[in-house]
């Protein structure tokens, strides 16, 4: 009895194995031709843009049809080849389809030229002799090189700490005012200028003339009207010069910080502030025990996005003073060094470490997203 | 332990009146349900008794200590939110102890009282979890735990129960009324439901628009309604209106709209009186007093109405049943045995000893039935 089943089912399954190859063979076949006549299209679509003499106006819009079309019709393709396949290879394969080409680009355009980077900071100026370490040493004991990284310091100390703070402080306090709206479109209309500009204009503020002619830098003028003697703001006083450059991007990201903090606080569910109220909390203790913990997640994201950013700080420093007067960071050394000394080995290995500087943060705030979600 | 009063308390914002010349007293350890629709004021009375409004006229007085600018911290009160409004990022310990450490209490005091406080709500073994790793009816019991670990002169609770589900807030609504028993202390309660409000209350008080309509105990304001919202309000099914004039003579009189016409019992006659004949009033008759004429209760006076089934609604214990007497729907709630369907005659029987009557310009009411 037992045997006579077992041939049953044997004899079912060979007949439905039979079927599925006789239809895996007719999908095969359309599997090959589908993506063959595709690739013809774009094929001809590629020839055509290349070597047409049609008008200009007719090659951009062929080429943007193409460009997109192209890839949609790539998505398409490989998904519906993907779906010709057993279901459960399809499951398996699907999200390939979707963050291949992500992947790809990805890899194409940043992942190979971190490793390139990486390599070249191994060897010596113009690439010709493995150095191994060098660069890395004369970074971390030249003195001026060592006064990039303090300045570094400087920047994320107290910029990314006053962007954050300031916009805290701004957010909170916006949000119990008449004129929140007005207040915070003050804040945030900084944010609309580019770093460039930004320095455009505070080289304004911060410009210096003789002690006899008058004083078109606004600080200047206000100082020297208090009595006090004309300063170059920028380049006095080294180290702290760096902060009048720091005061820029604070004006700038605080708006970012406010008006993320300020979505934060108006999440925070009033009966809760009620009760700590009610509880016996006064608005300082509700402020830091009740209303920071609440928007923990927030300030955490706000702090690695600005410290990230200060990190990378560039333009501004590049405007203001290219460097000089002790203002070097990280990213403005890797340019002159890479670009006006054409020193490649020692550029690259201030890429570097600006990478490497930045990973930590990053990892943080990649698991900070990941736990947050989680509740 | 101390009692809370209201005087002439009026709450506006602007032109919007939240809460109308408030004047209402509750005693020391009473346990008083604050009701009516959503918007009648209710709540905002509440949270002016908490601090967290300032009102614009009047007195709050708690004990004998008139508080209308003590900050919330100094009124000795403790309040339950509806959304319980737990701190996220404290454990049920700390969300406990919070108000306690704000005021210094020692340390050793605070885990004296937030244990007691959770052995008495059966949370002991919660004390270590954040609120989003329980369930509703726990971080509930965490809130009243928040409550009672202050020890204050009245709690407050707005619309506790609401969040729950219909089991869970059966079994809590006990719950809290053993908690007032066993706490002796003032409870102000509000809610919407007036289920809640007739279970657990010694007294409600019914609001409307910002104006208090009535305050009684339960069995007193179910029985004697002032008015035709409170009539309505109370009880569910709510109590079936009819719209109509007082008829007949001194020695009979009836309530007549038409199609139902009701004798007036004798005693409502008196409260009446006899120069009533002509007035337009508003009579009302609860389901519970509408028979079917099989299954009435001993010793009821019954007037007949001839009546069309309608829809029919079995309860388990009873059946609620939709009718129709001429142009005139209600509802009746009759005995289960009584075999009724839709589009049925029946002969039903009102219970002429409880009709209400209301004067139909003010509504107030004119006549209730004997309470016996």
């Amino acid at each position: 009895m037992q045997k006579a089943t077992d041939m049953q089912t044997m004899d079912a399954k060979s007949s439905t194995v039979i079927e599925w190859f006789t239809s895996a063979i007719g999908r095969l076949i359309i599997s090959l031709i589908v993506p063959g006549i595709t690739f013809l299209v774009l094929w001809q679509g590629f020839i055509f843009l290349r070597e047409s003499d049609a008008p200009k106006v007719v090659i951009a819009v062929v080429a943007i049809i193409w460009g997109v079309g192209g890839i949609a019709i790539l998505y398409v393709v490989s998904n519906w080849l993907i779906e010709q396949m057993p279901a459960h290879w399809t499951r398996r394969l699907q999200p390939f389809v979707f963050i291949g080409p992500a992947m790809a680009i990805l890899a194409w355009y940043l992942a190979i030229h971190t490793f390139r980077t990486l390599w070249i900071s191994f060897y010596n100026r113009d690439g010709t002799e493995l150095v191994w370490l060098q660069n890395y040493a004369t970074i971390f004991t030249d003195r001026l090189m060592l006064e990039t990284f303090r300045n570094n310091l400087l920047w994320i100390l107290f910029g990314a700490t006053f962007s954050v703070v300031f916009g805290l402080l701004i957010a909170v306090l916006a949000d119990r005012s008449r004129f929140e709206t007005f207040a915070k479109s003050l804040i945030f209309l900084p944010m609309a200028i580019s770093m460039v500009g930004a320095g455009v204009i505070w080289n304004f503020i911060y410009e210096v003339k003789g002690v006899a002619d008058p004083q078109i830098g606004l600080l200047n003028a206000i100082w020297v009207g208090l009595g006090g003697q004309p300063q170059a703001w920028t380049a006095l006083l080294q180290p702290w010069n760096n902060l009048f450059l720091i005061v820029i991007v604070v004006w700038l990201q605080t708006g970012f910080a406010m008006v993320l903090f300020s979505a934060a606080i108006k999440g925070i569910p009033g009966e809760m502030i009620e009760a700590a109220r009610v509880d016996g909390a006064t608005e300082i203790q509700i402020f830091f025990r009740i209303m920071i913990p609440y928007i923990m997640g927030t300030i955490i994201t706000v702090s690695t996005t600005v410290v990230i950013f200060t990190l990378k700080i560039f333009d501004v420093i590049m405007v203001m003073t290219g460097g000089q007067f002790g203002t070097h960071v990280i990213a403005t050394q890797f340019y002159r060094q890479y670009f006006t000394n054409r020193n490649f080995g020692l550029g690259s290995a201030f890429a570097i470490i600006l990478l490497l500087a930045v990973i930590p943060v990053m990892i943080y705030n990649l698991k900070q997203f990941s736990e947050r979600e989680a509740f | 332990m101390s009692g809370v009063s209201y005087k002439n308390m009026t709450k506006a914002w602007g032109d919007v009146i939240g809460v109308n010349n408030l004047n209402l007293e509750v005693p020391d350890k009473e346990f008083l349900v604050l009701v009516g629709p959503s918007g009648c004021g209710k709540s905002t009375a509440l949270r002016c008794l908490a601090g967290l409004e300032e009102i614009t006229q009047g007195e709050i007085i708690i004990g004998d200590r008139v508080v209308n600018d003590v900050p919330p911290k100094d009124r000795d009160i403790a309040m339950v939110f509806q959304s319980y409004a737990l701190y996220p990022h404290m454990t049920v310990y700390d969300n406990m102890a919070f108000g306690l450490k704000l005021r210094k209490t020692p340390k050793t005091e605070i885990d004296k009282r937030v244990q007691e406080a959770a052995r008495l709500l059966g949370i002991t073994p919660l004390l270590d979890r954040k609120p989003k790793q329980m369930s509703g009816g726990q971080r509930q019991r965490v809130a009243l735990g928040r409550a009672i670990v202050r020890d204050p002169a009245v709690f407050l609770l707005d619309e506790p129960l609401s969040n729950l589900d219909a089991k869970l807030r059966v079994q809590t609504r006990a719950e809290i009324s053993k908690l007032h028993q066993r706490l002796e202390t003032t409870f102000i309660y509000v809610t919407h439901d007036q289920v809640e409000a007739l279970t657990m209350a010694d007294r409600i008080a019914v609001m409307k628009d910002g104006v208090l309509q009535q305050v009684d105990s339960p069995q007193n304001l179910y029985d004697h309604p002032d008015n035709v919202f409170v009539a309505g309000f109370i009880g569910s099914p709510s109590m079936n209106f009819f719209s109509g004039t007082i008829t007949g003579t001194t020695d009979e009189m009836y309530v007549d709209s038409g199609s139902v016409r009701l004798r007036v019992s004798q005693s409502e006659v008196e409260q009446l009186g006899r120069d009533s004949i002509g007035k337009e009033v508003i009579f009302g008759v609860r389901p519970e007093d509408i028979h079917h004429p099989q299954y009435q209760p001993a010793g009821v006076t019954e007037q007949l109405l001839e009546s069309t089934v309608d829809v029919t609604e079995l309860m388990g214990n009873e059946i609620f049943v939709y009718l129709q007497t001429g142009e005139q729907n209600y509802i009746a709630r009759v005995d289960p045995r009584a075999d009724l369907r839709p589009g049925d005659k029946v002969q039903m029987a009102f219970n002429i000893e409880k009709i209400h009557i209301f004067d139909r310009t003010t509504e107030k009411s004119l006549a209730t039935p004997s309470s016996n």
